[in-house]
């Protein structure tokens, strides 16, 4: 059953990923609109394929690396199609559905979950943090795939090449826009995510902070992340050097969330997660 | 029946050519009081814009009447008989349709899509009603022709690309500022195109409009047409704090603004976006202040760039709109055949009809008296009988869609039914 849902979600996520593609090339609203049912068609087959998971285990799945890409497969897809609603900067979906898409297929070859999750990794707080840093995570993934949308249309103007992109891509000004929105919603929930995490990390354990990669990474990703809103505050930081930091942060937040896992160890990584049988 | 298509345009005739001809048509009264004397001639259409002089008509002797039209241009006193040798084009027939088509969906202008030109086909349309010139051909051509151009319009991209320096300012900043409501714009002097340029951002939605000139009064009067505020050149570092786009042309020699100018300028805006037009020769604005961040400046090369590549979009949208316009002339082709058979069919129900009123009076004389029932019936025998004959005739020439030789088949037709012997030469002369 739950292998079902997710294979309906990954279809539904290619589909949408050829359909707004073919939106981009084509600059059609109908393969634009189709592939918007498709993706909201796709998020509620992952969300059953979730909540199935989860009454299984009897826990949040978020033990293993496999599951933790799902969730955010999920949080970044349902963030997109929130965005989409209220500013509809379609051509971010020709990036967004792919991603959700490889995220979803790494879930599926990715091994399961061998054994029960630790009762150690239980808990309202656990949840609250789980559930914050990876909204978090998926707005500011939108932040940094719309800078790298900005800078593309950004060279092309100053460079004066009036050719594919410039025609396909929005207006800088919306781009500089989505920057704003996805670093204004994206950073409190990144705060309230590390907050959360050190006073569960507090209770458990006895300690706010560990020095553990995945912490110092993410620390390092909230640092970038300040700066940028405070400047864009108070200086009025935007354009390039916004985009460029927005995707700066989004690659930090990468590490931690794929290279902390798999190369670096600590006890945040997803292998100590597991009871040992 | 021919049709025929004759006259210059900017792509054979110069400039000079094509305004001695345009004048000759200011009194249309007496160009069509030509047309309509010459007997050749039974339908006509003339039609002038500054890119060309076309006469179409319908003729039963297309080369007399082209021979007519063209010693007709050549009359004006200041055109030499050798001037038109290569300038002047006949098309028939089906060049004939698919110039005039192309024509009026702006396929044959020199900008390709541009809309006016439907306009002046419109208009002298209505001229050539008022002088009752055009017949039931050209009616017909020139309304496929008007729904022609409104497909290609609507079916292809023709006119979607801006194709005029102005008008390609105001689409790059809507790249940059995305909507161009309220938006504040400067005016650094004066002139044709800056004015152009102002007239579109005002129809976006612009904001406050500013006008800086070195003489004020000029500044003052422009300012007054836009509803905007004249300022003096002393006052420019203090307007670019609250511009978003502006517009430069004044090509006083040396650059009115430095790039150190407008970095200062950016960092007491809070890094808002600015957007520079330079369209002045010898330049406004350094160069260099293109390199600064959310400062983006353009100057007239790159407008005419934009301009050249949009040109080249709409040229490859022209070849869309060139099927377009082959499919539509060949369905008024066929119409045109099937209008040729008209004369055919009704020599022959004619031909019938008399027969039968022949036969029946000959019957009726022998029968002698009958009631009017019986009368009737056999009126209504005979009708039938030579209705039923003909039937399958009739359709063969009306639905004889592309014919080898049609003239062929329609001799026959014309032959078996002894038709032209019959009636002497009246038929012919219809024919």
């Amino acid at each position: 059953m739950n292998s079902l849902f997710l294979s309906l979600t990954l279809l539904a996520y290619f589909g949408a990923t050829g359909l707004w593609l073919a939106y981009f090339l084509a600059q059609r609203e109908g393969y634009y609109r189709a592939g918007a049912w498709v993706m909201a068609g796709g998020l509620a087959c992952h969300t059953l394929a979730l909540i199935q998971r989860a009454w299984v285990a009897g826990a949040l799945p978020a033990a293993t690396f496999g599951e933790a890409l799902l969730l955010f497969a999920w949080a970044l897809a349902a963030a997109f199609l929130v965005l989409i609603w209220r500013y509809p900067i379609k051509i971010l979906g020709a990036l967004v559905a792919p991603l959700a898409a490889l995220m979803v297929s790494g879930a599926l070859i990715l091994p399961a979950r061998q054994g029960a999750v630790s009762p150690l990794l239980q808990g309202f707080w656990l949840y609250v943090h789980i559930c914050l840093t990876l909204t978090g995570y998926a707005a500011l993934a939108l932040a940094g795939l719309g800078g790298v949308l900005y800078l593309i249309q950004e060279r092309q103007i100053k460079r004066k090449r009036f050719g594919f992109f410039h025609r396909r891509l929005p207006s800088l000004s919306q781009l500089d826009n989505l920057n704003y929105w996805c670093l204004t919603t994206g950073f409190p929930l990144l705060t309230g995510g590390i907050i959360s995490g050190s006073l569960f990390a507090q209770h458990t354990q006895g300690r706010f902070f560990s020095w553990d990669p995945k912490e110092i990474l993410t620390l390092i990703a909230w640092l970038i992340y300040a700066v940028l809103l405070h400047e864009r505050l108070t200086v009025g930081w935007r354009g390039r050097r916004a985009a460029l930091l927005a995707i700066c942060g989004f690659l930090v937040l990468v590490c931690t969330f794929v290279g902390a896992n798999l190369w670096l160890t600590g006890y945040h990584s997803f292998a100590r997660f597991l009871q040992q049988p | 029946m021919n049709l025929l298509l004759c006259g210059v345009n900017h792509k054979t005739a110069p400039v000079a050519l094509r305004e001695k001809l345009a004048c000759l048509i200011p009194e249309v009264a007496h160009a069509y009081g030509h047309l309509k004397s010459w007997p050749e001639v039974s339908e006509s259409l003339l039609y002038t814009t500054c890119n060309r002089v076309e006469v179409i008509c319908v003729s039963q002797a297309p080369d007399e009447a082209a021979a007519r039209v063209r010693e007709f241009f050549g009359r004006h006193p200041e055109i030499a008989p050798g001037d038109l040798n290569e300038s002047f084009y006949v098309h028939r027939d089906r060049d004939a349709v698919q110039h005039f088509f192309r024509v009026a969906a702006s396929l044959d202008s020199m900008v390709v899509g541009e809309p006016q030109i439907l306009g002046q086909v419109k208009q002298a349309y209505r001229e050539a009603t008022e002088h009752h010139a055009t017949g039931p051909i050209l009616n017909r051509l020139v309304h496929k022709a008007f729904s022609v151009a409104k497909r290609v319009r609507g079916e292809t991209g023709i006119g979607d690309h801006a194709v005029s320096v102005s008008y390609a300012a105001v689409a790059m900043a809507k790249k940059i500022f995305g909507d161009l409501a309220g938006k504040n714009v400067l005016l650094l002097g004066a002139g044709e195109m800056a004015e152009l340029a102002l007239e579109h951002l005002k129809g976006q939605g612009a904001g406050r409009i500013t006008v800086a000139n070195r003489t004020l009064e000029r500044g003052v009067a422009l300012a007054r047409r836009f509803q905007g505020e004249a300022v003096s050149l002393e006052e420019l570092p203090e307007q670019l704090l609250t511009a978003d786009i502006l517009i430069s042309s004044t090509g006083a020699g040396d650059f009115l603004i430095t790039r150190d100018q407008v970095k200062g300028v950016m960092r007491r805006r809070k890094q808002r976006p600015l957007f520079l037009i330079d369209i002045a020769v010898p330049r406004d604005l350094d160069p260099a202040i293109n390199d600064l961040d959310n400062v983006y400046l353009f100057n007239i090369d790159d407008l005419n760039e934009v301009v050249e590549i949009n040109y080249q979009r709409r040229r490859h949208e022209a070849t869309k709109a060139e099927r377009l316009v082959a499919a539509e002339t060949l369905k008024f082709l066929h119409w045109l055949e099937t209008l040729e058979v008209y004369p055919t069919i009704i020599a022959m129900k004619d031909k019938a009809e008399a027969i039968c009123r022949a036969e029946l009076k000959k019957t009726l004389n022998q029968l002698g008296p009958l009631t009017p029932e019986q009368n009737q019936a056999l009126e209504v025998l005979t009708a039938s009988v030579t209705q039923k004959l003909l039937h399958d005739p009739i359709i063969f020439l009306k639905r004889n869609r592309r014919p080898r030789n049609p003239h062929q088949e329609l001799d026959l037709v014309r032959r078996l039914f002894n038709l032209d012997q019959d009636r002497g030469g009246e038929t012919t002369e219809k024919d």
